[in-house]
């Protein structure tokens, strides 16, 4: 694999008294989406927290694009262009959708195009653009956290259960954007437990168990495997 | 044209209430021309002090209010503007020199205060700058008593201010009213009050103000978009304190006597942050309603309730329970009304039209 846009070697997190990241590598390729899966509980989320920086790695190093990231405080990475989604949708709900949109784009003005673009991929956020986002459903709020994401170029989004929660018709818009987002070159750290939308987006994936990487490869191999995927997640994704 | 220049002059962040409109507009005019619809050096005083308090009580909930930060030295940086401008008339004498020159400094020591406040405890857990600010806070209290040879201990302050500005000066009759110097003072006041809120309203409808309340809903979240926290709270300290030094320059101006108890006290902490809960946090014109109604309330519920002690005094109980010397008992009951009934605040409960 030539170039990756993001390396984690060994990397250890504790929250709190407990070790979560027991000594995780991990290899994202830039462009392209990487899955990251695994049953709950093994470090997925923590992992991407790691990354942005919400936790400090105990020890190991994280190399973003060639750069050592593993002390860099969070405004400094997400500067650097990584922009993340959590699992809690992340939203700022005393601020209006616009306000939340501007925001996000902290490098600069909002540009019309890649505004239009947001709009295309997800409708409901034009008409509910003055309104304040603690008032949107549950649906409308994981839109807006990932069109926030969408709202200026980042170099890696890292995306944690976008679909966690939703109606058919609402993860189907979003598997759609995602896709997008893909075609349109970006490199995709992906968290997600629903198996179809994976199969659907993932290029690669890695699997966690008990604060560890266990297996990584492409998201074929594995989708290809119910056999490795009992034994990697004990379940199989033919199941879901 | 109008609506344009309107919108423009409130940062685009109107009431969104017709009540509230009403009410503000009340207010508006009743101090605009508080010397000619209410005269008397007591009405004057209370309208004076209503346009210092409103605007730092509205530098405060900047702070609380806007973002998320508890801070209980917001008196010692009125406290600050207030005792720059009291020694520099009195070292510097009599004159506008002095005044401006006491105003920039204290503005200037509250910001330079707030920044080192800042930088030393903003990185650290919410709770940890709410104490280092009430031990500071404190300490500065003592600090300011102690040092009578400089500050006056705890006598305080007397000075002379421009002649134009005192009850001395005439300039003749206006509407049935003698216009002094006193008048002159309180358009002062009042000018440069409904500037630096106006000042305020921009400040909290600017970008800064957006990345200030998504600090306050989550820090991590705004960090994660790149935005430093640190930063942000401690720019906004620093503001909240330049504003709330000079309220207290025009405190000073206006009394022309500054002591611990009417500018340092604990006391007036307790009420600046009654003024921002009983009006609504977050809001702007919060402050505006809470320091009206609360300086009001200070200033007459004596009154009123002696009139009430007077008017039932057949009654058995009710005359005993409605005596002046109880008003800060209902007071009190006032307040845990308000936050029962609006626990929003007023101007939160306005705007939701519930």
């Amino acid at each position: 694999m030539s170039d990756p846009i993001l390396e984690l070697s060994g990397v250890h997190t504790d929250i709190a008294q407990y070790h979560i990241l027991q000594g995780v590598d991990l290899v994202v390729p830039r462009g392209g989406v990487t899955m990251l899966l695994g049953r709950n509980g093994v470090g997925k989320t923590t992992t991407l927290r790691t990354i942005i920086g919400h936790w400090q790695a105990k020890s190991g190093s994280l190399r973003f694009n060639g750069t050592h990231i593993t002390a860099m405080p969070t405004p400094a990475r997400a500067r650097l262009g990584i922009g993340f989604v959590p699992e809690d949708m992340g939203i700022f709900s005393d601020l209006t959708v616009e306000e939340n949109m501007v925001l996000a784009a902290a490098s600069g003005p909002l540009e019309q195009a890649r505004l239009e673009w947001i709009f295309s991929a997800f409708p409901p956020l034009r008409t509910f653009w003055k309104s304040e986002a603690g008032n949107l459903s549950g649906g409308q709020k994981q839109m807006l956290s990932i069109a926030r994401v969408m709202a200026e170029e980042r170099q890696l989004y890292l995306i944690d259960e976008p679909t966690k929660g939703l109606a058919p018709a609402i993860v189907s818009t979003m598997a759609g954007a995602l896709r997008d987002l893909k075609t349109r070159g970006a490199s995709i750290l992906l968290v997600e437990q629903n198996f179809a939308v994976a199969k659907a987006l993932g290029d690669t994936a890695a699997v966690m168990d008990d604060g560890r990487i266990v297996w990584a490869g492409t998201m074929a191999e594995l989708a290809g495997d119910a056999a490795l995927q009992e034994r990697l997640m004990g379940l199989s994704m033919e199941a879901h | 044209m109008a609506a344009q220049f309107l919108n423009r002059t409130l940062s685009g962040d109107r009431p969104r209430s017709l009540i509230l409109t009403i009410v503000l507009l009340a207010i508006l005019i009743g101090l605009a021309f508080a010397p000619f619809l209410f005269p008397g050096v007591r009405s004057l005083e209370t309208a004076a002090r209503i346009c210092i308090f409103i605007v730092l009580v509205a530098s405060y909930d900047l702070l609380l209010g806007y973002s998320g930060i508890v801070s209980f030295a917001h008196t010692m940086f009125f406290g600050l503007g207030a005792y720059g401008v009291a020694l520099a008339s009195t070292h510097m004498g009599r004159g506008y020199d002095a005044l401006l020159v006491g105003t920039l400094a204290g503005a200037a020591a509250a910001a330079v205060l707030a920044l080192m406040i800042g930088l030393f405890s903003l990185r650290v857990r919410a709770i940890f700058f709410a104490m280092i600010t009430l031990a500071v806070a404190s300490a500065v209290a003592v600090l300011v008593s102690q040092l009578s040879g400089l500050t006056g201990g705890e006598d305080g302050l007397n000075y002379q201010i421009p002649r134009e500005l005192t009850p001395a000066f005439k300039l003749g009759e206006l509407f049935g009213v003698n216009i002094s110097g006193k008048i002159l003072n309180y358009y002062l006041v009042f000018f440069a009050s409904l500037l630096l809120f106006l000042l305020l309203l921009r400040v909290v409808n600017s970008p800064f103000g957006r990345v200030l309340q998504a600090i306050r809903e989550n820090d991590f979240r705004a960090e994660a978009i790149g935005y430093r926290v640190v930063f942000y709270r401690t720019l906004a300290t620093c503001l909240s304190a330049a504003v709330a030094a000079l309220a207290g320059s025009l405190f000073a101006i206006w009394l022309r006597y500054v002591g611990p108890d009417t500018t340092l006290s604990f006391e007036i902490m307790l009420d600046i942050l009654l003024m921002v809960v009983i009006g609504g946090m977050g809001t702007m014109y919060g402050a505006v309603i809470g320091a009206t109604l609360f300086v009001l309330a200070q200033n007459y519920l004596q009154n009123l309730m002696g009139m009430a002690s007077g008017a039932t005094e057949g009654l058995p109980l009710i005359p005993q329970l409605l005596d002046p010397d109880r008003w800060l008992l209902w007071l009190g009951v006032l307040f845990i009304l308000s936050v029962y009934f609006f626990p929003t605040g007023i101007v939160g409960r306005l705007r939701s039209g519930d």
